[in-house]
């Protein structure tokens, strides 16, 4: 009976085991944001990059902080994020060799459909984000050193406003999170318009302004560095940065529609 | 996946159109866990009995770390595994990130202690009561450890159960290490984040209640198990 339950235990774990061996296509791992994979442009997209190239695309949807600091690491082979400033020094430092362009959105503030703050009346964001300081509001900020929580902190710097105080609330987490903790305390938030379409449990949010330039969230595809992390699949990785630029690539994202609205528009150079 | 503002429904629903993708899912859940846990096990229970056993200096400082180990954070294990496996991290080299089997290593740490010191304490309660009777049968102390763990073992089932609930139910380290790939490293607690992060709420409602049944129905075979074991036994 001792000698049975041993035999039955370790085939058991022999079983379990050679079913975590996963098929060996050829895939690169690409670390990006929260917004793109919530908003399913991914699912739309990569299938069509596989058919092609019969490479596998691994997506690690983190922040943007998250995701820099895992291809700083060599973790991941290829990175697509919207943080125009930190893709630029993440070059110049040298763990990546090109940033491309590829797509924008733009953000959104959202909040309580009464609109406490009067925030649609606003003509630019940086009225909106001053009225939203000045009626001491609930703003849920994202508060995670994500590209999104980046773009709030430069608009409050814009408006010339220092948010501090009970209203102002750092949350510390993704964008849905942030979105539903904001549904919950009825609070004004600012978020990338394709999570938003995307997301399903806004309760009392509305959208209340968009269409000021500065709102612009553009995207980018980095190159990383073969000298940093020669152990890194450049090659594949080369093949995936080209084709999000090419013809192709950008027509796979000017076709991902949610509820016949376009997400991200395509403008690589 | 079919959705429906009811949980329960939702759940339903997911059982009987089972499609592949959340089938991959639930079966990556169990694969990673399962394996942990008799991973752990392995180390777990002669070590736990050893612990039992032996009298050796510094025997009180490892229980006491053991048990506190056992409420070791997920997110702390998980980071750790993965500056462990991280390319930049002494590990790098095998290139193990993001993949299941770092899953299963993140799960290892946390199982291992639960399993270690709840055998240790199962088996010494077991040895306080023989003691005399395998001495008089003069059998050492490494002797004696097989035996006590084979007799014990209706309530080491009970132990791995509860290392089995640890693993299958965190999500903060295979978050870290597993990085939530879909088709890869998506498991039942990732994939809940992940729709909770959607806003779709009834859809994460409804895959916890998966989740709950299949660990409800592994508890209920070793419940089995464990009452035909005594039956046989008298």
């Amino acid at each position: 009976m001792k000698k049975t339950a041993i035999i039955t235990s370790a085939s058991l774990l022999s079983l379990a085991w050679g079913g975590l061996a996963l098929a060996d296509n050829d895939y690169i791992t690409l670390a990006s944001t929260t917004s793109t994979e919530n908003s399913g442009l991914f699912d739309a997209i990569i299938p069509t990059f596989t058919d092609k190239t019969d490479i596998d695309v691994r997506v690690v949807a983190v922040g943007t902080g998250q995701a820099f600091e895992t291809a700083r690491r060599g973790d991941a082979d290829s990175l697509l994020v919207h943080d125009t400033a930190g893709e630029e020094q993440f070059v110049a430092e040298g763990y990546a060799t090109e940033r491309l362009d590829v797509m924008y959105n733009d953000f959104v503030i959202v909040g309580p459909s009464d609109d406490p703050a009067d925030i649609q009346s606003s003509e630019t964001v940086s009225e909106a984000m001053q009225q939203i300081a000045e009626s001491e509001s609930a703003f849920a900020s994202r508060g995670d050193d994500s590209g999104t929580n980046r773009a709030e902190l430069r608009l409050w710097e814009d408006a010339g406003v220092n948010p501090q105080g009970e209203w102002y609330r750092e949350l510390g987490s993704g964008m849905g999170p942030t979105l539903n903790t904001a549904a919950g305390m009825n609070a004004y938030t600012l978020t990338d318009r394709a999570t938003w379409v995307s997301f399903e449990n806004p309760q009392d949010l509305t959208l209340l302004f968009e269409g000021d330039e500065a709102l612009f969230n553009q995207y980018g595809s980095l190159l990383i560095s073969e000298e940093r992390h020669p152990h890194l699949k450049h090659d594949l990785a080369a093949q995936w940065h080209e084709w999000l630029v090419s013809e192709e690539g950008q027509a796979a994202i000017a076709d991902y529609e949610v509820d016949g609205q376009q997400l991200f528009f395509p403008n690589a150079e | 996946m079919p959705a429906s503002d009811n949980p329960f429904l939702t759940a339903l629903q997911l059982i009987l159109h089972m499609d592949s993708d959340l089938f991959a899912i639930v079966s990556l859940s169990l694969q990673v866990s399962l394996v942990a846990v008799a991973l752990a096990a392995l180390v777990g229970l002669p070590l736990g009995a050893a612990l039992a056993l032996w009298r050796f200096p510094g025997r009180n400082g490892v229980i006491i770390v053991l048990n506190a180990l056992m409420g070791l954070p997920p997110v702390v294990a998980g980071l750790c595994v993965y500056l462990l496996l991280s390319r930049a991290g002494p590990l790098g080299e095998w290139g193990l990130l993001f993949s299941p089997t770092a899953m299963v290593v993140a799960q290892w740490v946390l199982v291992l202690p639960i399993i270690a010191s709840l055998t240790r304490q199962q088996v010494e309660a077991l040895h306080g009561e023989y003691a005399e009777q395998l001495q008089s049968l003069g059998l050492s102390t490494a002797r004696m450890m097989p035996t006590l763990l084979w007799d014990a073992r209706v309530g080491l089932v009970t132990v791995m159960l509860a290392g089995f609930g640890r693993a299958s139910a965190e999500v903060g380290a295979v978050m870290i290490v597993g990085g939530n790939i879909e088709g890869v490293t998506r498991v039942m607690t990732t994939s809940i984040v992940l729709e909770t992060s959607k806003g779709n709420l009834p859809l994460a409602l409804g895959l916890g209640i998966i989740l709950l049944a299949l660990v409800t129905l592994i508890n209920a075979l070793a419940h089995l198990m464990g009452e035909t074991a005594k039956r046989r036994l008298g």
